[in-house]
């Protein structure tokens, strides 16, 4: 019989780690609190830096684990170890023994609203960078106008924000914000597009070159300044006022469609995994791995293995990259036991 | 003498090694909070008082770390703390401001 190896969450990360467990004659078992496959990517719709469908991605990993056990909407109760084996016992009644548990967990978006001088839930024209994924896989949004004359984008919302509770850098919604900003550009050729930021982080393969095809082909507006605030007009418009900080001088545009860059955030589970099995929590609220350099995908407890962003804010290849890494040292680990 | 329309341009260069940082360190000791500013502009942005006088406490921290005079911005402050609020690294500008207002004035 083939051994068992639990994958909590069923996201990329835990759909790549089970993909290469399966080629190394395990039998991983997915359990993934949604109805769902897929996690965050299967919300969005084309993927930076190639535009690849992220819709294609996860079919194809879906295609690639047919094989494994999955438990869709499903949680954990409980997760004990004695000697060297996890007893996981699921909200479903089943109960599964695993020499090694992967965490797939991931991340959670920033909830916008908890900024409220963003005005997300208050004003109607106000949306984030998932709602408009969202809008462009053709989910139905009467917040976004058919008309745009003008369209502004927030970035680090609930990012580098000490009074959110997260001091850290998101890392991939800058680059989200100019390929969101080129989308929209090429949909409402007529709209003016401004991105408000405070730093461009565009640090990836190929990143930097969004940036300038935003500048160039499409004419999209950089402003150097933290939107402080959004208010409506009588007739509905959105006024923001930010400080262009590059001139030192206070700012405001009016805009017919607001996009916040919201960040991501650990999973609050990985607190509640931590209480119960006692990994631990890094400074900045993720998981906290062994070693941030040389031992990402491990925790402190023999057993327990990290993939993707619970540890911290990944890329896509990032994420499949480590789930890669995980399935090879969990192998390595159960060979030597 | 013949005036050809020539005259000396001052220079708007900077120099560092003018700052006065004896005072800087004091200031830094009274709000710690001055050494993390990361010039998000928010301040200036939500302030009632910036679009007529250009303040803002961005400038202001930017002027005394280049070692340029700060008082004509501060003139025009009301102490409202509207900065204080949107600050994103929870800096208590309201203090200081008035610390700035006790060691450069
Ligand atoms: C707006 C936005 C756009 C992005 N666009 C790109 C892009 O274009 N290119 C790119 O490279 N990256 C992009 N990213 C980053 C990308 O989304 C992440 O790298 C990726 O989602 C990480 O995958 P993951 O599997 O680690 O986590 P997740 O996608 O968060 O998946 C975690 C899964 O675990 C499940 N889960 C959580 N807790 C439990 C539990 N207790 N029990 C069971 N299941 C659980 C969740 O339901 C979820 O299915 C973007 C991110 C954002 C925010
Ligand atoms: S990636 Fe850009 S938008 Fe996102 S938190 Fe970092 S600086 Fe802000
Ligand atoms: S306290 Fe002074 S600087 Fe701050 S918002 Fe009020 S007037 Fe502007
Ligand atoms: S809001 Fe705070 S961090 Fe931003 S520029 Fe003003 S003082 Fe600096």
């Amino acid at each position: 019989m083939k051994e068992n190896v639990v994958i909590i969450g069923g996201g990329v990360a835990g759909m790549e780690a089970a993909k290469q467990l399966l080629t190394l004659g395990y039998n991983p078992v997915i359990v993934e609190r949604s109805a769902q496959l897929g996690g965050h990517v299967a919300g969005w719709h084309k993927l930076f830096p190639d535009m690849s469908s992220a819709q294609e991605l996860v079919k194809g990993l879906r295609r690639d684990i047919a094989e494994a056990n999955v438990f869709l909407e499903t949680r954990l109760n409980s997760l004990q170890r004695t000697k060297s084996v996890y007893t996981v016992e699921l909200n479903n009644g089943v109960r599964l023994t695993s020499r090694a548990v992967l965490i797939a967990s991931g991340f959670e978006l920033f909830d916008a609203s908890k900024k409220e001088e963003y005005g997300y839930g208050v004003y109607d024209h106000v949306i984030t960078n998932a709602d408009l994924e969202a809008w462009m896989n053709g989910r139905e949004d009467n917040r976004i106008p058919a008309q745009p004359q003008s369209i502004g984008f927030v970035h680090c919302v609930g990012s580098r924000d000490l009074k959110a509770g997260n001091s850290q850098c998101s890392k991939v919604c800058c680059t989200t914000a100019i390929k969101q900003a080129i989308e929209l550009k090429e949909r409402f050729p007529e709209a003016e597009v401004y991105c408000f930021y405070m730093d461009l982080r565009l640090f990836g393969k190929k990143y930097e070159d969004f940036y300038i095809n935003a500048q160039r082909d499409f004419g999209v507006h950089f402003i150097r300044g933290r939107v402080s605030e959004v208010g409506e007009t009588i007739d509905g418009r959105l006024q923001i006022k930010a400080e262009d900080t590059l001139l030192g001088k206070p700012l405001k545009v009016q805009l017919d469609l607001l996009v916040l860059m919201s960040g991501m955030v650990c999973n609050p589970i990985a607190k509640q995994l931590a209480d119960k099995i006692r990994l631990q929590i890094d400074s900045d609220g993720f998981l906290k791995s062994r070693d941030n350099i040389a031992a990402i995908g491990e925790s402190n407890q023999p057993g327990i293995f990290y993939a993707g962003a619970c540890t911290g804010t990944k890329t896509v290849p990032e994420t499949l990259a480590e789930a890669r890494a995980a399935a090879l040292s969990i192998h390595t680990y159960l060979m030597n036991q | 003498m013949t005036d050809f329309g020539f005259h000396l341009s001052k220079s708007s260069q900077l120099d560092l090694s003018r700052v006065d940082r004896e005072r800087l360190n004091r200031l830094y000791e009274l709000e710690p909070g001055a050494r993390i500013c990361m010039t998000c502009g928010s301040c200036g942005a939500t302030c009632m008082a910036a679009p007529y006088s250009g303040m803002s406490v961005r400038k202001m921290l930017l002027h005394i770390e280049r070692g340029l005079d700060v008082k004509p911005l501060l003139s025009k402050c009301m102490l409202c703390g509207k900065c204080t609020m949107v600050c994103p690294r929870g800096i208590n500008t309201r203090n200081l401001i008035l610390n700035v207002c006790k060691l450069y004035d």
